[in-house]
């Protein structure tokens, strides 16, 4: 558990790097956590070759799950949208670190999930795609 | 303390064990479900080593045990309610399956397109998503009753609300969220002058308070087993006789009916008419005694034992920097504490305090438009019942700082 609010997860939810909204942006999409209301929203802005040249989070939610948006926007900048879409949950726990039930799981993973919605450009963010 | 909980813990065997990190188990989370007493689980054990048979029209002695058991078990929740007759308690499985069981039997056969149904903003999803479905379904109308931002339903509103000829209210009697206990009584009053009938979603207030459904004149009121000690799987619903007799069945099937030709059928007098296929018959025989349990306490003592805990504990969360406590005051309140810590995540209050074996829940707790109304996306909720100590209360505001100093 002390594991579960290590440094790392207390520091980027209480001092984000990458919170905000870009205005213009390529891409932006949002999606809640039914379960709790956790609430994030992702814009990006894309270059011509593909690549993304910003990105920035908002929302509202737990340590896990803002913190992992964080992380996550942070670990995308400078790279091909391509790659992108290859990110899965994997890439998410390396960077908190931690193991996570069930539950917290979701809260870990509603960023990708919303994050990949975007990206391919779907209606509706499902679970498979953070799977 | 008009009942002592220290003995009534030796009653629940969950009560002893220890979480993965040693901790004595804190159970304040009776309101999503209550925990069961010895006296349930052996109930239903000794149903099944005994007794187990399907019940109704066998004539074989396991059969015929099962079945007074069974129906015996209806007794006890009839005279537990005060209901006139136990052919008036219908089981169900939860109180969302006795609200669907209003919305799709009666609803659908006497509300047309622009009928009104009142319900409030402190609504559980139970008692609004099934009337969304007939709203899409039959284009009835809704309205809502609000609450005010002291956490009790705004009278006033309401009967201006009635002056539009609803056909039915259907309200919570205590809010699982904010704890308000509604005045059923003249909820249920004005809406009878009103031409109105009414159903009161009671899963919060029969396992805490004394119900009597005559006295509160419902003409249905919904609740559910497993907040009062007893299993999961099982509800019932109470309506009067007049109401459910004209009502047609909810699910076709077994043991529903009178006669079944090839192309037709009649239903089965009540409560029958409701209850289509083998039902939850273990679960129904520890229902009835989950009901002998809250008896053997006394429900007047269950209530003033939870009152005591309730002040203590908004006392206590209230000397907390940046807690705060919805709802109202613990005089209009059951044992139910939703809060908010400043700059901290619900979930994360939730989570920390589970490594001190602290149980309480995070979320929205199925009252999505609840929080909306007071603009915060969750809280935390801890909720009382007969086995929670003030020790107890203690350990969760020691746990509430652990967590400031975490996120401080």
């Amino acid at each position: 558990m002390d594991d579960l609010y290590r440094e790392v997860i207390i520091e980027h939810y209480k001092n984000p790097g990458y919170r905000g909204h870009l205005d213009p942006h390529d891409i932006l999409f949002e999606d809640n956590n039914p379960l709790c209301g956790d609430h994030i929203e992702i814009t990006l802005q894309v270059g011509d070759n593909g690549v993304v040249k910003d990105a920035r989070f908002d929302g509202h939610g737990c340590a896990i799950s803002q913190a992992s948006a964080d992380l996550l926007v942070e670990s995308i900048i400078g790279k091909p949208l391509e790659d992108v879409k290859q990110l899965n949950k994997d890439h998410i726990l390396e960077m908190l670190g931690i193991d996570l039930g069930p539950v917290r799981l979701k809260c870990a993973l509603l960023s990708l999930k919303v994050l990949k919605a975007g990206v391919y450009g779907l209606g509706e963010a499902s679970d498979d795609l953070v799977d | 303390m008009t009942l002592n909980s220290n003995d009534i813990r030796k009653d629940f065997p969950i009560l002893q064990r220890e979480t993965a990190s040693g901790a004595r188990v804190v159970y304040l989370d009776s309101t999503a479900t209550s925990q069961k007493p010895l006296a349930v689980i052996e109930a239903m054990n000794d149903y099944y080593r005994h007794s187990n048979a399907n019940i109704h029209r066998g004539v074989h002695t396991l059969a015929e045990e099962a079945t007074a058991m069974y129906e015996g078990a209806r007794e006890k929740i009839a005279k537990f309610i005060n209901a006139p007759s136990a052919r008036q308690v219908i089981y169900t499985r939860n109180t969302t399956e006795s609200i669907n069981l209003v919305a799709y039997s009666w609803a659908r056969a006497n509300l047309k397109a622009g009928d009104l149904v009142i319900l409030t903003e402190m609504e559980h999803h139970s008692n609004l998503v099934p009337w969304h479905m007939l709203q899409a379904e039959r284009g009835i109308e809704l309205d809502f009753i609000p609450v005010a931002e002291s956490g009790l339903l705004d009278l006033d509103a309401y009967k201006t609300l009635l002056s539009r000829r609803p056909k039915l209210i259907s309200f919570t009697h205590m809010s699982n969220v904010l704890g308000t206990i509604n005045p059923a009584a003249e909820i249920i009053r004005l809406a009878h002058e009103a031409g109105a009938l009414t159903l009161v979603d009671a899963a919060q207030s029969v396992p805490h308070l004394k119900v009597d459904v005559q006295a509160l004149d419902a003409d249905f009121l919904a609740f559910s087993a497993h907040k009062m000690c007893g299993p999961t799987g099982i509800g019932a619903l109470y309506g009067k006789t007049e109401l459910l007799e004209k009502m047609p069945p909810f699910l076709g099937g077994g043991d529903m009916i009178k006669e079944v030709k090839l192309r037709s059928f009649r239903p089965n007098t009540l409560p029958h008419k409701f209850e289509a296929g083998t039902p939850a018959i273990a679960e129904a025989v520890g229902f009835g005694a989950a009901v002998d349990y809250l008896n053997s306490i006394g429900m007047d003592n269950i209530a003033a034992h939870e009152h005591e805990i309730t002040e203590y504990a908004l006392e206590r969360l209230e000397e907390v920097p940046g807690v705060k406590v919805f709802g109202p005051t613990a005089q209009h309140k059951g044992g139910v504490a939703a809060f908010t810590l400043e700059g901290v995540h619900p979930h994360d209050v939730a989570q920390i305090l589970d490594k001190d074996g602290i149980a309480v829940r995070a979320g929205h707790h199925c009252a999505q438009p609840l929080h909306e109304k007071f603009g915060i996306p969750a809280t935390s909720r801890a909720s009382f019942y007969l086995y929670n100590t003030k020790d107890e209360v203690d350990m969760l505001i020691s746990g509430i700082y652990k967590v400031k100093e975490m996120f401080g």
